[in-house]
């Protein structure tokens, strides 16, 4: 048995949206994959919250580092202040992925169930992203 | 020359501030949600508003920090509940502001650590001037505070920076998904800084009023 895998982290404008690629990625890797996700704003309704980003980037944080799956520009930029906010060493092991959310989820995820590391979980979900 | 008169204490200028902020959000809640709806997903007022009831909450506390402190309190305290895409550009904005900003401010001071802020929204959202978006106001509002333009007139003319985007198309955002559709509305992101601009402009010119 090797170390610890990568985790993930899903962030959608949605939380129906966030729920439902996570519910793929268990049904896909079981709890071999450290996996949390958010969506929705601080009231409940579409958005982004980076409040609550923080605390699913704390609840899937690995020491192997965590790959996360963004849907439109807000979930981006959000997580990056969510990221700056876990502040170093952590940060430097969390990587936002390039890649379609939900695909992006369960290849990183999968990818991640075979102990790969951080750097092999976001590449291949970013060869998904279109070119 | 200090940016507001040395009679008035920090904390009471500072507490000014948020007030005068917040206000002028709550009055603009449903045009700023409607000039979203009309390009993106109409929720930029509702957003804006709850950053701002954020920072109203910690309003004493803030307002007893040194300004570069107390900048950087209503940076975090705002993006950790606006949201959406303009949450991660206000805070860069108060945040960076507040770590450049000087001890004693002195205009040229400032203008050097807003033009820095500034810089670090256009990095942050990987955009620049003319994309239809906030930065059609803060690119001009950093030019003339770099060329020494006085208060009064930036507060003069924020709002005509912020209807210059109507003619835009949008290339940053979501807005930018509309193509040339896009043209003939005010960017909401726009409209907010220009009314959060005139506002702070009118207030450090006239502490008092």
């Amino acid at each position: 048995m090797s170390g610890p895998n990568v985790g993930i982290v899903i962030v959608s404008h949605s939380p129906l949206v966030a729920q439902g690629a996570a519910d793929m990625v268990r049904q896909m890797v079981g709890d071999r994959v450290p996996l949390a996700w958010c969506g929705g704003n601080a009231d409940g309704s579409l958005g982004t919250n980076a409040r609550a980003i923080l605390a699913a980037l704390e609840a899937a944080w690995s020491p192997a580092g965590v790959a996360v799956l963004v849907d439109l520009g807000g979930a981006e930029t959000n997580s990056e202040i969510a990221i700056e906010a876990i502040g170093e060493p952590r940060s430097a092991k969390i990587v936002i992925c390039n890649a379609p959310i939900v695909e992006g989820a369960v290849i990183a995820a999968a990818e991640a169930s075979g102990g790969a590391p951080l750097s092999r979980v976001v590449a291949a979900a970013e060869e998904l992203a279109p070119r | 020359m200090t940016l507001a008169d040395a009679a008035m204490s920090s904390p009471m200028l500072i507490g000014a501030l948020i007030d005068d902020c917040c206000s002028v959000i709550d009055a603009n809640v449903e045009r700023l949600d409607s000039l979203d709806a009309a390009i993106g997903d109409g929720d930029h007022g509702t957003n804006m508003r709850r950053g701002a009831a954020a920072v109203l909450a910690e309003r004493e506390a803030i307002a007893n920090l040194p300004v570069g402190e107390a900048l950087g309190a209503a940076g975090r305290a705002a993006v950790m509940s606006i949201g959406g895409a303009a949450g991660p550009l206000y805070g860069t904005l108060l945040i960076e502001l507040g770590k450049q900003f000087p001890a004693e401010p002195k205009r040229a001071d400032v203008a050097r650590a807003v033009s820095d802020a500034v810089d670090a929204v256009a990095r942050r959202g990987r955009s620049e001037a003319g994309c239809k978006t906030l930065l059609d106001v803060l690119c001009p509002l950093r030019d003339a505070m770099l060329d020494g333009t006085p208060l009064a007139a930036i507060a003069r003319n924020a709002s005509r920076w912020a209807e210059a985007t109507k003619n835009m198309r949008a290339l940053r955002g979501r807005a930018s998904f509309l193509g040339a559709r896009s043209v003939g509305h005010v960017d909401p992101g726009a409209a907010s800084a220009s009314l959060l601009v005139a506002t702070i402009c009118r207030r450090l010119r006239d502490p008092f009023r």
